[in-house]
């Protein structure tokens, strides 16, 4: 056993604020801490109004879209439940009450449909392949002229795998319906560019990328029906009432700023490094998602004849986080839906355990936490009643 | 950092006592399934005069208080007879390892029945059940509640997959609502012939796929 510092491989779920994002945060803590006011208000309200509306401007344009067209949230659970709820209660009445989404969703894609379904609303759950992809033809079967809205993520958060969600864009264009994609795990991991993808609404978030936790964002295509939900003041062009939260916007945008494509390469490459050497020198492992066709900070291997929650807790033991499909380690008790929904049975669920990348993780702990992993596996598949026979 | 498993539990998981098989043991049986969920496999070694534990071993496929369970009731049982070591409760397993998190609770239940069935399949093998009942549709039931449908992670009563049970001779037939190339449909077949088979007056088990 190696004695080592902690190695954070749980990116997906949050990631350590970079100090950089804390310095650009402060004064709006200490100095211009005032609510944004209208040109019309006081010197440190209007301060705060324009920090705020040059964030929002950064933002937008990582994704090549207008300013205004971003909406700040507390964050992607916000942002998809605004979106999905949002055109539900406008076009309900007007065009219809059914919804297509993808069984791997994130629960808050999910769990907003099932809401939405207790309501009375429509849902179809779109089957995925054995990596995660989404057939466009297959979705293109089941939008009808009830369907208002289409929300199929990105890039899944627990296999990584990306969609083509150009395509499926271009089949929600053609057919008329609202297209919604959550990019939680591709914003400034992966380009995305609003004006060439016909995406109407998509969630995004700061936690994911070294930013503050609690803000995110909606990004809202102009003239794209959505009622405003949350009641109250006015603010984000009446789209979202309350206070803006400004430290977190401004530290939203630096955070953006501070991805770089040499980051991304980085984070590929230590990806690669995590399958290549387990598929290598593991027996008995399979990889969740597609090879290249994922995001660059996931890696997700299920390893046969062992529970994910005795790895994980093992390798928490010799310092590295990791997280696991296995219901063992979920508070529902539930195995993944994502496993599940690629075809795995609970076995497969079980074993599975997923690496996520970030800025503060080196080359040395990928090929410490592989080494470790590979150990504890062993171990554990020596007391198995399943390892397999010699 | 408040974590959620005591010093004893930790100790027992990273450590387990008693790990592995015993070739050719006097009693054997496994608890919960591969596709399922947690799984435990119990054997023993029986001393057939005084009808004593001499030797325990287990083999986990499961979570951090399954694996501990197992270990601690290894401990437990050695050297006791049949009789005490059927007595062993899982609240007894959880204090002798400082205390199990309640949702982890079915973890620990999933060893100890590994531990009574192993037991039971030693006393089916050498004729010491007592009162030897004769099978009824309802044992054959209570045994299939422990066969799992992988699909679900649930059993196969409580999933209905089980379309009809018949006992007649010796004979048990049980009629499974899977078509017979379904995936999991060896599986399972395998699964309930183990648990069914060992009953005291049960000559053949067949299964048939009729979904």
């Amino acid at each position: 056993m190696v004695e080592k510092r902690y190695a954070y491989l749980d990116n997906s779920s949050a990631t350590r604020l970079d100090e950089r994002v804390m310095d650009a945060m402060t004064p709006f803590f200490f100095d211009t801490y005032a609510v944004a006011t209208s040109e019309f208000g006081y010197s440190m309200g209007i301060g705060a109004k324009e920090a705020l509306e040059e964030s929002r401007a950064t933002i937008a344009k990582k994704i090549n879209a207008g300013a205004e067209e971003l909406v700040f949230t507390s964050g992607n659970t916000e942002s998809s439940n605004m979106a999905l709820k949002g055109v539900a209660m406008e076009l309900s009445a007007k065009k219809g009450k059914h919804m297509v989404v993808s069984k791997i969703e994130d629960f808050s894609v999910l769990n907003s449909a099932k809401a939405l379904e207790r309501d009375g609303f429509k849902v179809t759950y779109l089957e995925v392949d054995g990596e995660g992809f989404v057939d466009p033809e297959i979705l293109s079967k089941a939008i009808t002229d009830e369907t208002i809205l289409v929300s199929i993520q990105h890039a899944n958060q627990e296999i990584g795998t990306v969609q083509d969600i150009r395509s499926i864009g271009d089949v929600c264009h053609e057919r008329n319906v609202l297209f919604h994609t959550d990019a939680t795990h591709t914003f400034t991991r992966i380009p995305i560019d609003v004006q060439r993808t016909n995406i109407d609404l998509m969630t995004i978030s700061a936690n994911t990328i070294h930013g503050p936790k609690g803000v995110g964002a909606l990004y809202i295509r102009p003239k794209t029906p959505l009622k405003k939900w949350m009641d109250g003041g006015f603010q984000e062009m009446n789209r979202r009432a309350g206070f803006e939260n400004i430290p977190g916007a401004v530290g939203f945008a630096k955070a953006t700023e501070l991805v770089t494509e040499e980051e991304n390469d980085r984070l590929r490459a230590m990806r690669d490094r995590i399958i290549d050497t387990i598929l290598k020198d593991v027996d008995d492992v399979v990889l969740n998602g597609h090879r290249t066709k994922r995001t660059p900070q996931n890696a997700n291997i299920t390893f046969h004849f062992v529970e994910g929650e005795s790895i994980t807790l093992h390798m928490d033991l010799r310092g590295f986080s990791l997280s696991t499909g296995s219901a063992c380690f979920s508070k529902s008790l539930e195995a993944s839906h994502v496993i599940m929904g690629i075809g795995g049975n609970h076995e497969r669920a079980h074993g599975s355990v997923r690496f996520t990348l970030g800025r503060y993780n080196t080359m040395e702990d990928v090929d410490s936490a592989v080494e470790n992993i590979s150990n504890v596996v062993e171990k554990l598949r020596e007391i198995s009643p399943l390892r397999r026979e010699e | 950092m408040n974590f959620p498993y005591s010093e004893k539990v930790l100790e027992h998981f990273k450590n387990p006592r008693n790990v592995g098989k015993i070739e050719n043991a006097d009693g054997k049986a496994t608890e919960g399934s591969p596709a399922c969920g947690d799984m435990v496999t119990v054997y023993i070694s029986v001393d057939p005069d005084k009808l004593i534990l001499t030797d325990i071993k287990f083999e986990s496929y499961g979570c951090a208080s399954n694996i501990a369970t197992g270990s601690i009731i290894t401990e437990l049982a050695k050297g006791k007879t049949l009789g005490e070591a059927k007595k062993i409760t899982w609240q007894q397993a959880s204090d002798a390892l400082g205390g199990l998190p309640p949702i982890k609770a079915h973890c620990a239940v999933l060893a100890i029945e590994g531990l009574r069935s192993a037991i039971e399949n030693y006393e089916e093998k050498h004729g010491l059940v007592k009162e030897k009942k004769p099978t009824t549709m309802e044992t054959v039931r209570a045994r299939l509640k422990k066969v799992m449908n992988p699909l679900s992670g649930l059993d196969l009563i409580r999933t209905n997959l089980v379309k009809g049970i018949d006992v007649q001779d010796g004979v048990v037939r049980v009629r499974i609502d899977l078509p017979p190339d379904h995936q999991f449909a060896n599986n399972i077949n395998e699964e309930i012939s183990e648990k069914i088979g060992t009953l005291w007056d049960v000559k053949d088990v067949i299964i048939e796929f009729t979904g």
